[in-house]
């Protein structure tokens, strides 16, 4: 078996699952992304592999990789369907609601006047997010109308079209932390919890990692929401709302666990390698 | 010898184990986020700045 592991750098969890697929006996090519010329009419090179596993930094590369495996009619983890579908947090949102898996509430808008409208029907205080991004990238907690009308102002002047689609997200009283599980396959192999002082939780702004048991409802909300984004291996971010349970905020294509591995004590990169070895089987 | 230069502040930087082409690694001296950019010898470079569609 040979799979190639395409990703931009090679980062603690790339090295972890180099390290994951050799010691299963699979053969893994390490192919940078940046040095990577498609011809489309040609792709037979990328058939010697039984699989692509697509560990891109870059969300727009992993998208294109994957499309260009579909062509190609390589197997790919994950597909591209789920890169989009988790890349954009819109459609997530759009999946959670269309397959009744409880999500947080939220309103889009695409000017600032019906932005500021919608803000103030959802109430203050609530999150802007764009809707590409993360590792908590241009996040804000809008906390009164002054404060909207200002991020909504600066938002307007940027020049990325994706800068003017407000999608206005319900700020959840959360307990100081949120919850990451990690799905692979049909079931959910650990979680943690990402606890900070900062309303924003992600270790990347500083939340520390803490094992979190995986409950059957957390099993449950976590397989159900990988299912509505089509499968694979992903990172799936929860609230526990004081009233409703858990709801899912975000999913995520590219999972790092870097720092949930000695967390949780879960070989997760050997979880990955099995998923895709039962995959070409 | 598993050691390198760091590009930035010019600290020595040694590898506990073998680096991995295109390595992500953090220069303990100053903080900058490096990429290993050969194995023989060990090279560094300044790892790429964040881009707007970055993540996960």
């Amino acid at each position: 078996m040979k799979v190639a592991l395409i990703c931009s750098l090679v980062r603690p969890e790339e090295k972890l699952l180099i390290e994951a697929f050799t010691k299963r006996d699979v053969a893994v090519d390490v192919v940078d992304d940046r040095n990577l010329a498609f011809d489309l009419d040609d792709l037979s090179h990328w058939q010697q592999y039984d699989a692509v596993v697509e560990r891109c930094v870059s969300q727009s590369r992993a998208l294109y990789v994957q499309r260009i495996m579909s062509l190609a009619g390589v197997r790919a983890v994950n597909t591209h369907d789920v890169i989009e579908n988790c890349g954009d947090k819109f459609i997530t949102t759009q999946l959670m609601l269309q397959h009744g898996v409880p999500t947080t509430k939220v309103l889009m808008a695409f000017t600032p006047e019906s932005a500021l409208q919608a803000i103030g029907q959802l109430g203050y205080p609530c999150v802007l997010k764009p809707v590409v991004g993360s590792w908590g990238r241009g996040v804000v907690r809008v906390n009164d109308r002054d404060a909207a009308e200002a991020v909504l102002n600066l938002r307007d002047e940027l020049g990325g079209y994706q800068q003017h689609i407000y999608y206005i997200q319900e700020l959840i009283n959360k307990p100081q932390r949120d919850i990451r599980s990690f799905v692979v396959g049909d079931r959910a192999i650990a979680a943690i919890y990402r606890t900070s002082s900062h309303w924003i939780t992600n270790t990347h702004l500083g939340g520390k990692a803490s094992n979190c048991p995986v409950t059957p409802e957390l099993d449950a909300i976590s397989v159900a929401a990988a299912k509505a984004v089509g499968g694979g291996i992903v990172a799936v971010d929860l609230f526990e709302d004081p009233q409703r349970g858990l709801l899912v905020n975000e999913v995520n294509h590219t999972m790092e666990f870097r720092n949930s591995v000695p967390a949780t004590g879960v070989d997760i990169p050997g979880a990955m390698v099995e998923y895709v070895v039962r995959l070409c089987a | 010898m598993n050691t390198a230069e760091c590009p930035e502040c010019g600290g020595a930087i040694s590898f506990k184990s073998a680096p991995v082409l295109h390595e992500l690694i953090r220069c303990a001296d100053c903080g900058a986020e490096l990429e290993v950019t050969s194995l023989e010898p060990i090279a560094l470079a300044l790892a790429p700045t964040e881009e707007e569609d970055w993540g996960e």
